[in-house]
């Protein structure tokens, strides 16, 4: 489903990736663990198609096309979603409109009629309940005044609504309680059906108690440092960071 | 024809001053101010941007009260709600009766012509008020305007009433044979305890240049509120400066929507006086402009009293050529403690060569207050953009999905329905926005 290769990319003069590989099947999710700094939102912002970070070099594949040629919104529409770290605040968009625009154009991209009214309504509730999401917050503008917790909800419920092939989902544990972090690991659980692909960028392990990777990567200035399956999420959480950097020959301050 | 002076002094030979007593005196002192200042220049502090000399200076003839205007005309230019409106028609700056519909009765709603006004029961009124924004505006401009206030309406809003249709007043200049200078003249006073709300486009019929000198003076009583909404969405033939001027008196709410959405050089002066303690005034003001559009919004509020609430909120699309300029002043005097007076004034530029000035004032006399402004000048929110498009949304639709909701916050303002959906309508056409 998405094939990286030797992927390398800067913001400005800063080389941020250096050289990242990863395939990910149809079915699987992947953790991209890592230390602050290490590169792992800039993969997530790159694949998405930031315009603010610069491809130095390497391929993307994504079912079958050239990811790295295709617009930001046609990356959308072949299947490729961002759950934002930091979802944006957008005054004056309700959030419904905002979803209904996205789930419309996507159709439209595919050749598929737009959903009517009728139609959107019945869909959203059901992948209201998926997130235990309240109409309420859906029908206030797009983030706006949202907490935390209800961002990222609200993360996953356009997840579930477009219903991508892959979902990066970057750090979408950051700043959620257990609670939170507990509905919104459900929400992406609920989607996995054996066909849809994961990639789950987390600083920390306990993200991992409840979405659980098949294959665990750790990405470490730049690299895929190591890989491994979900017990390396827990020799991590064990050991700290500094054992890869130990690994990899590096002084570790005490 | 020549210079504007030159036109002006044709227009006093043919009708000399008419009205008598106080009108007379007051008409004369205008012509004489206007002789004195003549047509601001640039040099002048308060017409800096917007080169105001460079419009007067092609041919006018000044607009003769007569006119082949039809009421098939007017009909075509009539502003959605208008079934149940009263109507105010104004054709080369003089109302015209004959095409206007008055539906309010007479108990809630009395009409004048300024010349009977200042004559009767509204004598005082009138003498006190006609004029107050000449304090604020001593220039050749509205000194002009105070030339010819003898042809002026005066508006009474009685106490006590609520009139339930709205005011539409058209401002029309008919520019179809030649060029036209109007000068629409106002006094509107609004009752203890009364409620209005006031709608005023300007439309040009023909392409002929057409300027519109626009003076409106409000006085509010206790107690009273007052919506004032205005339009103008014009070709690049059609100038106008618009003043505004609203005393509040007594303790009341004035609630004020501005909108320019095109035109040719468009200065729009607002001022508010707040005379008493309690008043509320909210000012919004979005500017929707390309071409070669120069939209001009100067702002006062000048917080006399005490206790006084003031919150303005002006946005601009400036697009192509375009060029924008704010100006808010605020001022606090010695004896106005506790006032609270927020300012804001938010740009987008579509274009390389679009442009804005944007400047705040703040004069703050009393130590027991809270005023704050802001300014932003920018492009769209890049991180605004890649959220929507991340969701397949794309680039120009995210564009006008983002530029709509920027103007919706203002549109949002506008209570009265069919203004609000009309003026929506004409945004998102030209924003490409359909949802």
């Amino acid at each position: 489903m998405l094939s990286i290769k030797n992927l390398q990319a800067r913001i400005e003069e800063k080389e941020i990736l250096k050289g990242i590989n990863l395939d990910i099947k149809p079915g699987e999710v992947h953790a991209i663990m890592g230390p602050n700094g290490s590169g792992k939102s800039t993969l997530a912002s790159v694949l998405a198609g930031r315009s603010s970070y610069e491809v130095t070099g390497g391929e993307v594949e994504f079912m079958g096309k050239d990811l790295l040629e295709l617009s930001p919104e046609d990356r959308a529409r072949e299947g490729l979603f961002l759950a934002f770290q930091y979802p944006i605040e957008i005054p004056g968009v309700s959030t419904t409109n905002f979803i209904k625009t996205a789930v419309n154009e996507t159709r439209k991209y595919r050749g598929e009629e737009p959903l009517d009214a009728v139609q959107f309504l019945k869909i959203m509730k059901e992948k209201m309940k998926l997130v235990e999401i309240d109409q309420t917050l859906l029908s206030r503008s797009l983030n706006e005044g949202f907490s935390g917790g209800e961002k990222k909800r609200n993360e996953i419920f356009q997840m579930a609504m477009l219903e991508p092939h892959l979902s990066i989902l970057d750090e979408t544990d950051s700043g959620l309680d257990i609670d939170a972090l507990r509905i919104v690991a459900e929400g992406v659980n609920k989607l996995r059906d054996g066909k849809r692909s994961f990639l789950v960028i987390t600083h920390y392990q306990r993200l991992l108690d409840y979405i659980v990777p098949d294959f665990v990567h750790v990405l470490y200035k730049g690299k895929i440092v190591r890989s491994g399956t979900k017990e390396l999420a827990l020799e991590l959480e064990e050991k700290g960071y500094d054992f890869i950097k130990e690994e990899l020959g590096e002084r570790v301050d005490a | 024809m020549s210079g504007l002076k030159e036109i002006i002094q044709e227009k006093i030979s043919r009708e000399p001053f008419a009205g008598n007593g106080v009108l007379k005196d007051f008409s004369e002192k205008g012509m004489e101010l206007f002789r004195e200042q003549g047509i601001p220049t640039v040099k002048h502090e308060e017409w800096k941007y917007t080169r105001i000399a460079a419009v007067l200076n092609s041919d006018f003839n000044y607009a003769a009260n007569t006119s082949s205007v039809t009421k098939a005309d007017v009909d075509a230019v009539r502003l959605p709600g208008h079934e149940t409106a009263n109507e105010l028609v104004f054709i080369n700056g003089i109302y015209h009766a004959e095409f206007s519909n008055i539906r309010s009765s007479s108990d809630a709603l009395e009409l004048l012509p300024l010349s009977e006004a200042v004559k009767g029961e509204y004598k005082k009124l009138v003498e006190s008020n006609l004029g107050h924004s000449a304090g604020y505006h001593p220039d050749g401009i509205n000194a002009l305007s105070n030339a010819f206030a003898y042809d002026g309406l005066f508006i009474e809003v009685k106490k006590n009433k609520v009139p339930e249709h709205p005011l539409y007043c058209y401002y029309i200049n008919d520019a179809r044979s030649s060029s036209v200078l109007s000068q629409p003249r106002t006094l509107i006073h609004v009752g203890v305890n009364a409620q209005v709300v006031l709608v005023e486009e300007e439309i040009t019929l023909g392409s002929s240049d057409s300027f519109i000198n626009r003076v409106s003076e409000l006085v509010v009583e206790e107690n009273a509120n007052v919506q004032l909404y205005k339009i103008q969405n014009e070709d690049v033939h059609s100038s106008c400066v618009k003043t505004t001027h609203v005393r509040q008196v007594g303790k009341s709410k004035v609630h004020s929507v501005t909108l320019t959405l095109n035109g040719g050089m468009i200065r729009n002066n607002l001022n508010f006086i707040l005379e008493a303690p309690g008043c509320e005034s909210h000012m919004y003001g979005l500017y929707c402009v390309k071409g070669t559009t120069h939209v001009d919004n100067h702002t006062i509020v000048d917080n006399v009293k005490p206790h006084c609430f003031s919150n303005e909120l002006y946005k601009g699309i400036i697009d192509e050529q375009a060029t924008g300029v704010f100006n808010g002043k605020i001022f606090v005097r010695k004896d106005a403690q506790k006032t609270n007076a927020y300012q804001s004034n938010k740009n987008v530029l579509l274009s390389e060569n679009a442009s804005v000035n944007t400047k705040p004032q703040l004069e703050i006399f009393a130590d027991d207050v809270k005023c704050s402004h802001g300014c932003t000048i920018g492009r769209l929110d890049e991180e605004s953009m890649f959220y929507l498009r991340a969701r397949g949304i794309g680039e120009q639709e995210a564009r006008a999905l983002l530029l709509h909701a920027f103007a919706a916050e203002i549109l949002n303002q506008i209570e009265c329905k069919p203004i609000r959906e009309y003026a929506d309508k004409i945004i998102s056409e030209r924003l490409g926005f359909e949802l």
